[in-house]
C-alpha cells in the first residue's frame, strides 16, 4: 500500500487507511531513532527543501533532523536569505527549487491554501509544513502516533482540544483526523475562537472549560497567541488564564490520567500552569520526539523509496 | 447611410417584445416595425431567429485607466463590452490617480472617443482621493460628465461624511453609489465567513459586514431624500432590507452581479483566486435570495461588476490575490440562464441589462425608441459555447467561468449605427 497523493498537504483529504499507513510507517523509523547509530539510507541521493515563509524552530528542525537521518541532502530556504524579498511569487520560488531536482519541498507560509496551490504547480513532493490557518498535517500526525503509542484505541477517544480554534491550523488538522478515526472530539474556548459552523465538523463546542473537560481522555491545549490580545478576541491574558488555562485542579475533571498534550511552545502560566506541563501525564516531550520519526515516515512514503 | 436589421425578434422592455425590423439611420434609430426599408442603398443584416435588442448598458465596471493598464485600458475594456453586448458602461472611479476631478473625467471620456466601441460614462469619486474624509468636487465632476458618484472599493465609513455626500449630490440630482462594506467588520477577510471559510482556514467576510452598510446607506437616503444606488449586493439580508426600504418609499436602486446569483462560496475550494471578489460569493440561500430579489423588481439592475486583474496578480496566495472578476463577456450567458431556470421571463432579464440600468442613473440608452441612439445587439439565444478566456478581448482573463458551457451568444453589436462587434461564425 502507499499514499494516492503524491503530496501531504492535509489531513482532510486523508483517508483512515492513508493515516494509519503514515503511522505505521512511523513505527519502524522510531526504532531507529532509538538506535545509537540514528542513521538509515533510505533517501540517500535525494534532496528535500525546507521552504519556510514564516519563523519555525521546531518544525524546521524536526524536518531537518528527519531528512538527515534518511541520509537525504537538505537544504533549508527562508525568505529573509532568498528571493521572496525581491517580490519573486511563491510558485517560481518554488519553481526555481525544483529545478535544482528538490524531490520533496517541505512549505511552510503564512497563507491557507499556499500549499495546495504549490502542490499543484510542481511536480516536486509537497508536504504541508502549516499554512495559515488551514492545516498542520505533520503535527497532527504526529499527535496521533504519541496517542496510539500509549496504546490509545481512536474509537471513542474522548479528545478535548482548548484555546483558539479560529486561528489554530493544529486544530483543524486534528479535528479531521481524529473524527475520521472514530473519537469524540470536543473544542474549548471563547466564541471568539470558534470559527463559524465548527459543529458540522462533527465537534461538540463548549465555552465552559471545566464542563469540556469531564471525562476527556486527551487534553490537547493550544498555544494563545500573545500577539492577538487587542483585537477583541479575549480581554487580557489574565482573564483567560483564569477561564481557559490548564490547572493542576482542572485536570482532576478529565478522565484519570488523561493524557495532556500541547503542540509548543507553550506559554508557561498563560494557558497550560507549569506543574501540569511537566506532569507525569503530560507527553509535550514525547511529541516532539516523536515528530521525527513521523516526519522521516512521511518522507518515506512520498520519497517513492518503497 | 442606413442599416436595416431585419425579420428578428425585437425586445425594446415594456414597449416592443415580436417579430420587426429595425431601421438604422444617421447613428439613430429611425423605426421599428413590420416591413421597413425600401431604400436601394441599404445594408440589411439578417436577424432571422435572432434576438434584436437595444444595446446593453452596465452600471459597473472597472475600465482600469488611468494607472492600471497593464490589467485592463479603455480601448480593451470597452472592446470587451461590446463583444459581450455592452454599448454602455459606467466605470469606478478607482484608478490612479483617482477620478475625483474634471480632468480625469475628460480623459477618460477622450480615450472612450479615442476607442471608439461602447459609451463610456465615468463615475465621479465622492470624497477626495476617495479617502473618506472630504468631498470631491461633485458639481465639477457632473459638469464634465460624470453620471454618478461613488467611492467605491473604498466605501465612506463616515455616516457624516456620507450624509453630507448625499445631500450635496441632491442639487445636481446625481446617483450616490455605495459599495456597502463595514471595513472594521471586514478586516482581513478574503471569503464569505461561514463552513467553507472554517474548513479553508480563510479569514471570513460575515454578510453583516455587507448588512451594516445597507442599514445605514437606507436610514441616510430616507434622511436626505437622495437617490441611493447599492452596488452588487450579495446576502439575503441586504435584498429584505432594500425591499422594505422600497415599499416604504425611499429612492433607491440596487443591482446583482452574474457570479452572485450563478456560484456560492463552495466554489472557493481549491482556494481558487478567480473566486475571490468582493463582496464574496456567499451561500445557497443568498443565491436564492437575490434571484428572488431580481424577480420581484427589489434588485432593479444585472451588473458585471468587471474587474480586470492581470494573471501574475491572481497567481499570488488566495488572501494576497486581489478582489474582481472580469464579467463583460460572459454576462449575457449568465443572465439567459435565469430565464431558462423561470426566474425572469426574456423581458425582464433584458429589462434589467437596458431599460432599467438607464433608468437607474438617468441615462439616455436602453431603449429602441425611433430617435435614440442606435446602440442595437444581436443575440443568438441558443447558441452554446464554452467560455475561453483566451479569447476574451479584455486584457485580463481571470474568470471563474472558464470551461462553462453556456447558452446565448452576441452576433453583432452597433453603437451609433456602426457595428462595431461581430461575432466570428461558429
Amino acid at each position: 500500500m502507499s499514499l494516492k497523493q503524491k503530496d501531504l498537504v492535509s489531513l482532510a483529504s486523508l483517508s483512515p487507511d492513508e493515516i494509519a499507513l503514515i503511522l505505521e510507517t512511523a513505527d519502524s523509523f522510531k526504532e531507529v531513532t532509538g538506535r545509537e547509530i540514528k542513521k538509515v539510507p533510505a533517501l540517500r541521493g535525494k534532496t528535500v527543501v525546507n521552504l519556510f515563509f514564516e519563523p519555525s524552530t521546531r518544525t524546521r528542525t524536526s524536518f531537518e533532523l528527519a531528512a538527515k537521518r534518511l541520509s537525504a541532502d537538505v537544504i533549508n530556504f527562508s525568505p529573509s536569505s532568498s528571493s521572496v524579498v525581491k517580490g519573486e511569487t511563491l510558485l517560481d520560488t518554488a519553481r526555481n527549487i525544483e529545478a535544482m531536482q528538490a524531490d520533496i519541498i517541505v512549505l511552510r507560509h503564512p497563507a491557507a491554501g499556499a500549499a495546495e496551490t504549490l502542490a499543484r504547480g510542481v511536480k516536486s513532493s509537497v508536504i504541508n509544513g502549516g499554512d495559515g490557518w488551514h492545516e498542520h498535517p505533520t503535527q497532527a500526525l504526529l499527535d496521533l502516533f504519541t496517542l496510539r503509542e500509549r496504546r490509545l484505541e481512536f474509537r471513542g477517544l474522548r479528545v478535548t482540544i482548548v484555546g483558539d480554534i479560529a486561528h489554530s491550523r493544529v486544530a483543524r488538522s486534528n479535528i479531521y483526523a481524529l473524527t475520521k478515526l472514530g473519537a469524540e472530539v470536543r473544542v474549548v474556548g471563547p466564541p471568539t475562537m470558534i470559527p463559524a459552523f465548527l459543529d458540522r465538523l462533527g465537534v461538540r463546542i463548549c465555552y465552559d472549560l471545566d464542563e469540556g473537560l469531564r471525562g476527556a481522555d486527551v487534553i490537547m491545549m493550544l498555544r494563545l497567541q500573545l500577539e492577538r490580545q487587542g483585537r477583541a478576541l479575549f480581554p487580557t491574558i489574565r482573564e483567560y488564564s483564569r477561564l481557559y488555562g490548564l490547572t493542576a485542579e482542572r485536570v482532576k475533571l478529565a478522565e484519570p490520567g488523561a493524557l495532556i498534550m500541547h503542540p509548543g511552545p507553550i506559554n508557561r502560566g498563560v494557558e497550560i500552569a507549569p506543574e501540569v506541563a511537566d506532569s507525569l501525564s503530560s507527553v509535550i516531550l514525547e511529541q516532539v520526539a516523536n515528530g521525527v520519526a513521523v516526519r522521516m515516515g512521511i518522507l518515506y512514503l512520498l520519497s517513492g523509496a518503497n | 447611410m442606413q442599416i436595416l436589421i431585419k425579420g428578428g425578434h425585437v425586445i425594446d422592455p415594456g414597449r416592443v417584445n415580436g417579430l420587426a425590423d429595425v431601421l438604422v439611420e444617421h447613428g439613430k434609430i429611425v423605426a421599428v416595425g413590420q416591413n421597413l426599408g425600401v431604400a436601394s442603398h441599404l445594408t440589411v443584416i439578417d436577424a432571422t431567429e435572432k434576438l434584436v435588442l437595444p444595446g446593453f448598458v452596465d452600471l459597473h465596471v472597472h475600465l482600469r485607466e488611468p494607472g492600471f493598464e497593464y490589467k485592463e485600458t479603455i480601448a480593451t475594456g470597452t472592446a470587451a463590452a461590446v463583444a459581450g453586448g455592452f454599448t454602455s458602461v459606467c466605470c469606478m472611479p478607482n484608478t490612479t490617480p483617482v477620478n475625483d476631478n474634471q480632468s480625469i473625467t475628460e480623459f477618460i471620456l477622450d480615450q472612450a472617443r479615442t476607442a471608439g466601441n461602447a459609451h463610456v460614462f465615468p463615475v465621479g469619486a465622492i470624497t477626495k482621493g476617495s479617502e473618506g474624509k472630504e468631498l470631491a468636487e461633485i458639481g465639477d465632476l457632473r459638469r464634465a460628465g460624470c453620471v454618478a458618484i461613488s467611492d467605491d472599493g473604498q466605501p465612506v465609513m463616515s455616516s457624516q461624511v456620507m450624509r453630507r455626500a448625499m445631500e450635496y449630490a441632491l442639487a445636481f440630482d446625481l446617483p450616490v453609489i455605495d459599495h456597502c462594506e463595514d471595513l472594521h467588520l471586514t478586516e482581513d477577510g478574503c471569503m464569505n465567513e461561514g463552513i467553507v471559510s472554517t474548513q479553508l482556514g480563510l479569514p471570513g467576510i460575515p454578510a453583516a459586514a455587507e448588512e451594516i452598510m445597507v442599514a445605514r446607506n437606507l436610514a441616510l437616503a430616507e434622511l436626505t431624500g437622495a437617490h441611493l444606488h447599492l452596488a452588487h449586493l450579495s446576502t439575503a439580508g441586504s435584498v429584505r432590507m432594500v425591499r422594505e426600504a422600497k415599499v416604504r418609499g425611499i429612492r433607491v436602486t440596487a443591482e446583482a452581479c452574474p457570479h452572485h446569483f450563478s456560484l456560492t462560496e463552495e466554489a472557493v475550494r481549491g482556494y481558487d483566486t478567480h473566486a475571490k471578489m468582493n463582496p464574496p460569493l456567499r451561500t445557497w440561500q443568498d443565491v436564492q435570495a437575490i434571484k428572488e430579489g431580481l424577480r420581484d423588481g427589489t434588485i432593479d439592475v444585472i451588473a458585471t461588476d468587471h474587474a480586470p486583474h492581470a494573471t501574475q496578480e491572481k497567481q499570488q496566495e488566495f488572501a494576497a490575490a486581489p478582489h474582481g472578476v472580469v464579467g463583460l463577456e460572459t454576462a449575457l450567458p449568465l443572465t439567459l440562464a435565469l430565464v431558462e431556470e423561470g426566474v425572469l421571463s426574456l423581458e425582464m432579464a433584458v429589462a434589467k441589462l437596458t431599460t432599467e440600468p438607464a433608468r437607474a442613473f438617468g441615462l439616455n440608452k436602453g431603449t429602441l425608441t425611433p430617435g435614440s441612439d442606435a446602440d442595437v445587439v444581436v443575440v443568438d439565444l441558443h447558441e452554446s459555447w464554452e467560455v475561453d478566456p483566451a479569447r476574451f478581448r479584455s486584457k485580463s482573463r481571470n474568470t471563474p467561468f472558464a470551461g462553462w458551457k453556456v447558452k446565448g451568444r452576441v452576433i453583432a453589436t452597433l453603437v451609433d449605427g456602426r457595428v462595431v462587434y461581430e461575432a466570428v461564425s461558429a
